[in-house]
């Protein structure tokens, strides 16, 4: 594998074209953390016409529900929940200017095309590793929505957080061609 | 009569929980370290890497493995000549989860009710127990908590006795195929077959209480955990991004069951396979 690159945030349409499925990154910068009920509570808030409590322009998503910090820690461990339940809301998130998300697994067709129209770049972190990606958060600060405890938006410090290009702006998926060398299993032989 | 008082068994939970967050049994610790010998994947290796310095970051520092620390589920043996004082058994248990997981930093994760309202009970109660009467005056305590990136992708089918073990082998890669990279591998799945639908799901999560260097007793069970395991890693799922270790081990459990019946459930849990047994 190629040596990481280093990307800094704010992350724009021109940095997350210039990505490809593969690339090994590291991030610096501030990104932001939302999961489940905080996309519900966003995408709700947007279709009532409302303006949400973060700008999310040229900001890398990080889909993440922490351990409640250690006195002293920033942060506790914090490694990337399943993307794909965000996917129902994904387009209408991308539509407001996120261009990078973080999380772990499989996305749907529509969030592949939003990305494609939106210049957006999926990467995945390695899942369960959370002890070892908090060494790279160094300070956690909520944003919005602090009643959803560890679900809350918050802005994350990171220095070389260790991400993977899973599914770039093209629509070319990390995923499938990461598992074809080594498939030799198909239903048929059972 | 041997007299326990419940508060002994909460502080004990409480402990065990803060333990099964922390520290990955070595059994699955020594199974990362055999599948980074043999992965194929460049890719498979790095991930591997990462997941081996986590567990010894975590183990080393007293840190969640994961952030997702679990919904908890909590197997009971409770002797039958053991005589608990002092409260209710269930209330205890649930009061050592709540200590276990505010004191030991651990994340709340359990909503009170599942679909209208979804409200954090902000201390992971109540735990998923299940309690059994045994011979003897002791109580065995098993704390397995569940993440739910794997187990959203875990199923049960109900296949008929005509489907047989090629059935049986289907129904479990069907599932298998379907959760992919999902559920955080290299995996550790378990089977349950027989019982009804309800004790099938049961025998999988049991089964996951084994380690993952033993092997069924019952030779016919064992060889098919080991053909199941062989094909799982012939998938090329792997380590989260593609190669060959995409699961560590299949436990498979079975139970007696119905002429008409043979219901298969497989729960896949992640590579934090956590759990802390102790008797009392």
């Amino acid at each position: 594998m190629a040596e990481s690159i280093r990307i800094t945030t704010p992350f724009t349409e021109e940095m997350s074209r210039k990505l490809k499925a593969g690339d090994s990154v590291l991030i610096t910068g501030t990104i932001i953390s939302a999961r489940d009920a905080a996309h519900k509570a966003m995408t709700e808030a947007l279709a009532r016409g409302e303006k949400l409590p973060v700008d999310w322009k040229d900001q890398i998503v990080y889909y993440l529900g922490p351990t409640p910090a250690k006195p002293g820690d920033p942060i506790g461990s914090c490694g990337p929940t399943t993307s794909g339940r965000m996917d129902a809301y994904t387009p209408t998130m991308l539509d407001q200017g996120i261009k990078g998300m973080v999380g772990k697994g499989s996305r749907t067709p529509e969030v592949v095309e939003a990305m494609k129209k939106n210049g957006a770049t999926y990467f995945a972190a390695v899942g369960g590793a959370a002890a070892l990606i908090a060494k790279s958060v160094k300070s956690y600060k909520v944003l919005a929505y602090p009643e959803l405890g560890p679900e809350a938006v918050a802005a994350l410090e990171v220095v070389d957080f260790p991400a993977i290009v899973v599914i770039d702006c093209e629509g070319n998926n990390f995923y499938e061609i990461g598992q074809k060398p080594f498939r030799n299993f198909d239903m048929s032989q059972i | 009569m041997r007299e326990l008082d419940v508060k002994v068994i909460t502080e004990n939970v409480a402990e065990m929980c803060k333990e099964a967050a922390y520290y990955l049994p070595d059994d699955v610790y020594r199974g990362l370290k055999r599948g980074r010998e043999t992965e194929k994947s460049e890719v498979g290796k790095i991930v591997l890497d990462q997941i081996i310095k986590n567990a010894e970051i975590a183990k080393a520092e007293d840190r969640p493995y994961c952030q997702d620390t679990g919904m908890t589920i909590v197997f009971l043996k409770v002797g039958q000549d053991l005589h608990i004082t002092g409260g209710d058994l269930t209330e205890a248990v649930n009061a050592g989860i709540a200590k276990g997981y505010t004191e030991g930093y651990l994340r709340k994760s359990v909503v009170g009710e599942p679909l209208f309202n979804r409200v954090n009970t902000q201390n992971n109660t109540p735990g998923v127990i299940y309690t059994e009467i045994v011979p003897g005056d002791k109580i065995d305590i098993t704390i397995a908590p569940k993440g739910f990136g794997s187990e959203n992708k875990s199923g049960i089918k109900m296949l008929v006795p005509a489907d047989g073990v090629k059935g049986v082998k289907k129904a479990v890669m069907e599932i298998i195929l379907h959760a992919s990279m999902n559920p955080c591998p290299p995996m550790v799945v378990g089977v349950g077959i027989g019982g009804t639908m309800d004790r099938a799901a049961l025998l999988s999560k049991k089964a996951l209480t084994r380690s993952i260097d033993e092997r069924n007793p019952m030779p016919e069970y064992a060889k098919l955990e080991e053909e199941l395991l062989e094909m799982i890693n012939s998938t090329g799922i792997g380590p989260q991004l593609g190669g060959t270790t995409s699961a560590l081990a299949v436990n498979v459990e079975w139970g007696p069951t119905h002429i008409a019946g043979l219901p298969v459930a497989v729960t896949i849990c992640c590579h934090a396979m956590r759990h802390a047994h102790r008797v009392l």
